[in-house]
């Protein structure tokens, strides 16, 4: 199981939080914190697991994360989950995001969490892998941006709606 | 970009979006928190507008806020107001704010049921899915009861993407409302055979969080998941399945026996290193299972240390990771082929990077032996000094702890050095595990003897020295050494030096800042320290000098005396006064140092933790039995912890009171000797007996390391460890050399009078013998009990509600909750109908109940066995190591053992598989010589079909048991002729087909087609397309976007002699007709010497018995059924049937899909129902060599071709 799917920048600032099992809004953001803390003192080049802070944390739970450019993406999972795979997984996220958004950057996270959070869901839902395969990922995004903007063209024409 | 656009539609009021939010927020750094605010009041005007795009819109900057950490909770009835838009745009965004923002506490939450229910069953696939999603995240024990049934009839949704949604979101169901496994389960394990891999995948992963808690009741499904290891090529799939079977094997260790050799293949051929990873992980846990037993897998040990070196000297971190975290699961049984990579692990230990360090560390536990503990501890230590973090230094901390404290300090030649150690360890600053040193100081202390003198005076300077005490409150955890200190100084008093001065250290008044449990140790022992300081003066004869101690307890104990820790409160003032009188036998110079330290006569033995626990209880004794009438249930709960309290305090000495003379003590000990001694119940201190201090010391019968050197060591004050270190290898040297001396000189030797003990001439481990006179008092434990782990469960375990056995049989009342009022038409009806059955049929079957409940059980009973042996089967036919183990035939053989029968049972199989033709002969054969082999075998592809068979028997609602309404005997009680429900379709020498035709639950008018392809050439067949000409009346169902023409690809390769199993689902029209379609396979079989494109062509028999589907009923809605007489009826008579009349119910009802509603003697009706809600009913009787059927349908060409199949499959009995 994922706990947490964490993102944020390199001073700690959340992108894009979500959790898997409920915790109070404080709580969330001491995790963040927390996260950010033990994250962001590692080196570049060491390893990108870490055994959980103390609050999401519990013997099971791991840290694994990778570092992209500004951003951090950070996955709390516990021992079902292998290692490695998350690693690929975190791939294929930040891969669609690129594809989704052509040539991601920080400010498109900053400015479209609510699309993130539409990408995330179609690959990770309730804290278990949904989808691995970015084709199909994209695929579906397409398919409910196509569904949005037909709505939209629809609720724009007859402008009685307010 | 949505958003913008409807920004741009409508001029509202409030044009603030997101993105204009965040902007805000991003321009706002100084006042964010008031600029938020204000944001956070316009979104509140925002809702209250009727616009449900201004609302959607404010909801979407909700929940951005919500990740800033705002509370939004407030917005909830705002966010399902959303949620019910009808347009996707807006529901998205509501079930985004809703999957952030709601959990169990919410208690509107209760609102969205209908309201999903609803959207899961929109027409819009992503309506469905965003529901899903959205649920996923909040569901409740109430909406996982109320919504599991619509959830569950998802997981057969034509869509792919929404069937692996529903799959996944089942987990969280199960986890919310337990009661729902059991009933979903036979759905679930179906869809581990889905064609769609993402369903797959879904699946594979919520039955692998299922297992790994409850590992146990998946078992049986092992040969499933060996199937699909061998078959798959989805890494994701593998790695979980890999995983799981990791997590099965210390079940059964034959399972792990049967694994190696695929799971080594895994490993040689992958190139993916996530997958050799886990290969390698489930490998070491299957070589744990097996344990030492197996000495022929030493092999796959070497492999895989091999690869893990490979991955630790990687560059890549990651890998170098997570190599030392599974060279640490090999430690565990295989210490030795670890051990051989000391030095690697001893580098890692300087990595850089923590994770590695700390993994480092864990495999040091296995590294250490007694010539280089002290190295490595040295090594640790100059970590501690070191690291900054404190998690990584409290882990040093324990790690140096459990490292020289391992296997009853095996590797621990100095005890003066571990002292030391401990003492340097009391120096951390705000480390957590003070708790954890002192515990290790007690037990050296008490367990070594001959380091009593030294840590006596180690502890002295410990209480002596302010820089524990200086601020307590901060470092709160390292004050706990004290703890240990102080009972050390005060229990073993006579080897203190100056007892006065560490009296003094201990009445300071800083003590009283210390936590109330160490206070209470510091004044229990601060007595101890008087009473030997007392007997001391009054021996030496210095009056004076014992008044003034005394004086000096009189004045400082009433600083305990007003602590507010009831604990310390207590010991004080009892003390006081004991001091008090004490200080007036004084002033009449009468001696009375004898009695005070009679009141700490004796000693303290170390007894095992789990000694109390096995004390057996004795025979008639009920511990929970009521020795008097309990008065209130208030009263009674606190009763007995007294009892246990006072017990407790008889046992021990110390605690009685002291003001009883010398006399009287020594009668009262000598009487409860005596009852202790004729008490079998008494924990007796054999095989060392309690010894006191009086009584000269009995050690002989404590295995005692027996070593009579010491290097005299005067260090005065607080030693550093460093320089045992040295000294240690001087003394190692130094014996080395007497040894050698002594070899030369051995008479000389003796004259000397030196006792050595070990005279072997090479240096190994052994060798090195322990500095001090070591005895390590072994703790007590009761006669006959051995020390074992029973590990308690938690009982808060939230999995432990998902330890249900999903083998048995469904009862009755295990079904899910359906909603009652439901607009769907009532050809659907056994959601509706069954309940209502149910309800009516209760009465009168009150005699009826307990027959059946009876049967019910034997059959679980009988069931469960079968599932034992099945699995029993399955594991104990490993093949016969191959000689060359490549690994497509092994897994070939494997796989054809779970899917087909193998070669040798061909023609029986084939027999069976064709139909019916020889199927009394072989019957009879069976039960003439019953062949256990074959026997099994048959009842596990029995079983596969059966298994099958009920999933099908599933109407949505009612559930499993009631698929078989046993009432009067049921067909299932004898020996059922063994029969298959796959039927060959077509043949050539490289494929056989066999196909089966069963009725989809879910939707109208679907049947699925299970077609189970076995390759029979030595090529491998690919590329395997299978196209069907559609006739009007029956459609295929196609992948979106390909046309009637295009073939459906087959999801599979097949290697040699493997076979695997595709299923097609087919929309029929008018099922009153039998019919026909025309297909063919086409596929590439390729070989050594190339690829040929093959064909083969096959017809599709849609009976009319396939549209049917198994469904119970009860007589008396049976009766009802035939009185409304809305049914037309047909009947047919077959002559000369040999067959008994159980068998031939049987074969009906296996054959046609029909269940026995009652039996009478030769006569019994049977029910059945077809996926278009027709309801079929039977009465068949049995007469002198012929058999009649009468049936009733609602459609009469759909009966009278039902009778004519039936006919046909009666005329070959």
């Amino acid at each position: 199981m994922i706990k947490a799917i964490l993102i944020f920048n390199n001073h700690g600032k959340p992108q894009l939080s979500k959790f898997y099992q409920p915790y109070s809004e404080d709580t969330q953001q001491q995790i963040i914190r927390e996260t950010f803390h033990l994250v962001s003192k590692r080196d570049e080049n060491v390893c990108n697991f870490l055994e959980g802070g103390l609050l999401i944390g519990g013997s099971d739970n791991k840290l694994i994360y990778r570092h992209y450019a500004t951003l951090y993406f950070v996955f709390c999972v516990d021992s079902s989950e292998s290692e490695l795979g998350i690693l690929d997984l975190i791939q294929v996220f930040v891969e669609t995001l690129d594809k989704c958004f052509e040539n991601v950057c920080e400010l498109d996270l900053i400015f479209h969490v609510d699309k993130v959070h539409n990408i995330l869901a179609e690959m990770v839902m309730g804290g278990m892998v949904l989808e691995t395969n970015m084709n199909e990922i994209v695929t579906q995004i397409d398919a409910q941006n196509k569904l949005e903007k037909s709505e939209t063209f629809i609720f724009q024409s007859p402008r009685q709606d307010r | 970009m949505a958003l913008k656009m409807v920004k741009g539609s409508i001029d509202r009021m409030f044009d603030k979006n997101l993105q204009d939010l965040v902007r805000g927020i991003r321009n706002h750094k100084e006042d964010e928190a008031k600029y938020i605010s204000q944001c956070i009041d316009e979104i509140k005007q925002e809702l209250k507008q009727d616009n449900i795009a201004v609302k959607a819109n404010a909801v979407c900057k909700l929940t951005y806020l919500q990740m800033l950490g705002y509370d939004i909770s407030w917005a909830a009835f705002n966010i399902i107001e959303v949620m019910s838009a009808s347009k996707f745009t807006f529901k998205r965004i509501g079930y985004l704010a809703a999957s952030q923002s709601f959990h169990e506490g919410t208690d509107v939450i209760m609102l969205t049921t209908n309201q999903i229910r609803k959207d899961l069953s929109s027409p819009s696939q992503y309506d469905t899915g965003v529901a899903l999603t959205g649920l996923s995240c909040f569901v409740t024990p109430d909406l996982a009861r109320d919504l599991a049934n619509d959830i569950m009839t998802l997981m057969s949704h034509t869509k792919p993407y929404i069937r692996k949604k529903a799959v996944l979101i089942m987990y969280k169901v199960f986890l919310k409302y337990p009661e729902s496994l059991r009933p979903a389960f036979p759905r679930l394990k179906e869809k581990l055979e889905d064609p769609d891999p993402g369903v797959q995948s879904a699946a594979v992963n919520v039955i692998c969080e299922l297992a790994r808690r409850n590992p146990k009741n998946y078992l049986s499904l092992a040969p499933l998941f060996f199937k699909l290891m061998t078959s798959s090529t989805n890494n994701w799939v593998l790695i979980k399945i890999i995983k799981l079977f990791g997590a099965l094997t210390p079940l059964e260790p034959r399972l792990g026996k049967k694994l190696i050799e695929p799971l080594t293949n895994l490993i040689h051929s992958t190139s993916a290193m996530s997958l050799l990873y886990e290969c390698v992980n489930t490998v070491i846990a299957v070589l744990i299972s097996l344990s030492s037993g197996m000495p022929n897998h030493s092999a796959s040990i070497q492999l895989c240390v091999q690869k893990l070196r490979i991955l630790i000297e990687d560059s890549d971190q990651n890998l170098k990771y997570l190599g030392l975290l599974a060279m640490s699961k090999i430690l565990k049984t295989h210490p030795k082929s670890v051990q051989s990579h000391k030095d690697l692990i001893l580098q890692c230990l300087d990595d850089k990077d923590e994770s590695i360090r700390l993994r480092a560390l864990d495999l040091l536990y296995g590294m250490v032996s007694k010539k280089n503990l002290m190295e490595i501890v040295k090594k640790l230590m100059t970590h501690v000094d070191k690291a900054e973090g404190t998690t990584y230094r409290d882990e040093l901390l324990t790690k140096i702890i459990d490292i020289c404290s391992q296997s009853n300090y095996q590797y621990i030649t100095n005890f003066e050095w571990y002292i030391s150690i401990l003492v340097e360890l009391t120096r951390l600053e705000g480390t957590r595990h003070g708790h954890l040193i002192a515990a290790q100081m007690l037990d050296v202390a008490i367990r070594v003897k001959a380091i009593r003198k030294f840590a006596v005076s180690q502890m002295s300077a410990l209480l002596d020295s302010a820089h524990l005490l200086a601020s307590s409150t901060q470092r709160n955890g390292i004050c706990e050494v004290l703890y240990a200190a102080a009972w050390i100084c005060g229990e073993f008093s006579e080897h203190l030096q100056e007892p006065h001065h560490t009296l003094e250290a201990m009445l300071r008044p800083r003590v009283t800042t210390l936590p109330g449990h160490i206070q209470a140790v510091y004044v229990q022992n601060v007595v101890k320290l008087y009473a030997s300081i007392l007997q001391q003066k009054e021996q030496a004869g210095e009056a004076e000098g014992a008044q003034a101690v005394t004086q000096l307890m009189v004045d400082r104990l009433p600083q305990f005396v007003q602590s507010a820790d009831l604990e310390v409160q207590e010991r004080a003032s009892c003390i006081l006064q004991l001091v008090k009188h004490i200080q007036k036998l004084q002033a009449k110079d009468v001696p009375v140092a004898e009695e005070v330290s009679a009141l700490f006569a004796g000693e303290l033995n170390p007894v095992a933790p789990k000694a109390q626990k096995k004390v057996p209880v004795p025979e008639g004794l009920d511990l929970d039995a009521w020795i008097n009438e309990p008065l209130s249930d208030s009263e009674s709960e606190d009763e007995r912890p007294r009892a246990v309290f006072h017990e407790e305090e008889q046992r021990r000495p110390k605690h009685r009171p002291s003001e009883a003379d010398e006399e009287e003590l020594a009668r009262r000990r000598e009487a409860r000797k005596q009852e202790q001694a004729n008490n079998p119940f008494y924990i007796k201190s054999s095989p060392s007996p309690q010894k006191r201090y009086q009584d000269t010391p009995g050690v002989e019968h404590i295995p005692v390391v027996q070593i009579d050197l010491s290097v005299p060591l005067k260090v005065p004050g607080l030693p550093m460890s460093d320089q045992y270190v040295k000294l240690e290898e001087e003394r190692r040297h130094r014996q080395k050399l007497e040894k050698d001396k002594r070899r030369k000189k051995r008479k000389e030797k003796e004259k000397k009078g030196k006792r050595r003990h070990s005279s072997l001439p090479t240096e190994s481990d052994e060798d090195i013998a322990p500095a001090q006179q070591v005895d390590i008092v072994t703790e007590e434990m009761p006669e006959n009990a051995l020390p074992s782990d029973e590990d308690d469960k938690d009982p808060n375990d939230p999995y432990r509600a998902l330890d249900i056995d999903l083998d048995k049989p469904l009862a009755d009342s295990e079904k899910l909750p359906i909603q009652k009022h439901r607009n769907t038409e009532t050809s659907k009806s056994p959601e509706k109908d069954v309940p209502m059955v149910e309800k009516k049929s209760k009465k009168p079957k009150k005699k009826e109940k307990k027959h059946k409940e009876k049967e019910r059980d034997k059959e679980k009973r009988k069931e469960k066995e079968k599932k034992a042996e099945d699995l029993d089967f399955w594991l104990s036919t490993t093949p016969p190591p191959a000689p060359a183990p490549a690994p497509v035939p092994s897994t070939g053989e494997l796989s054809v053992n779970t899917v087909t029968t193998p070669k040798d049972e061909c023609e029986d199989a084939k027999t069976e598989a064709q139909g019916e033709e020889d199927d009394a002969e072989g019957q009879d054969q069976d039960k003439k010589s019953p062949k256990p082999k074959k026997k099994k075998h048959r009842k596990e592809k029995e079983e596969r079909t059966k298994g099958k068979k009920k999933s099908k028997k599933q109407p949505p609602g009612s559930e499993e048991a009631a698929g078989e309404p046993v009432q009067n005997g049921a067909p299932e009680e004898e020996q059922l002729p063994p029969e298959s429900s796959y039927s060959l379709l077509a043949e050539n020498s490289y494929v056989k087909m066999t196909c089966d035709i069963r009725g989809s639950l879910q939707e109208d008018s679907q049947v699925t087609v299970a077609i189970v392809l076995e390759n029979r050439s030595s090529s491998i067949l690919k590329g395997m397309e299978l196209s069907v000409l559609d006739s009007l009346n029956a459609r295929m169902a196609r992948p979106q976007g390909s046309s009637v023409h295009d073939g459906v690809p087959v999801p599979f390769q097949l290697p040699p002699g493997v076979s695997n199993e595709a299923q097609y689902v087919f929309t029929i029209q008018s099922i009153v007709m039998a019919q026909k379609l025309k297909g063919t396979l086409s596929f590439i079989a390729k070989n050594d010497e190339g690829a040929t494109h093959e064909k083969l062509d096959f017809r599709l028999h849609f009976s009319c018995s396939s549209y049917l589907i198994t469904t119970p009923c009860y007589s008396d809605a049976f009766a009802k059924l035939l009185e409304s007489g809305d049914l037309s009826m047909s009947s047919v008579k077959v002559d000369g049937i040999r067959m008994s009349f159980q068998n031939l119910l049987a074969k009906i009802c296996f054959h046609h899909h029909f269940s026995v509603v009652e039996r009478v003697d030769s006569c019994a009706s049977m029910y059945s129902r077809s996926i278009q809600g027709h309801h079929v009913c039977l009465l068949v009787k049995k007469g002198e060599n012929s058999v009649s059927v009468d049936g009733k349908c609602s459609d009469s060409t759909l009966l009278s071709n039902l009778l004519e199949e039936m006919k046909a499959t009666l005329a070959k009995c």
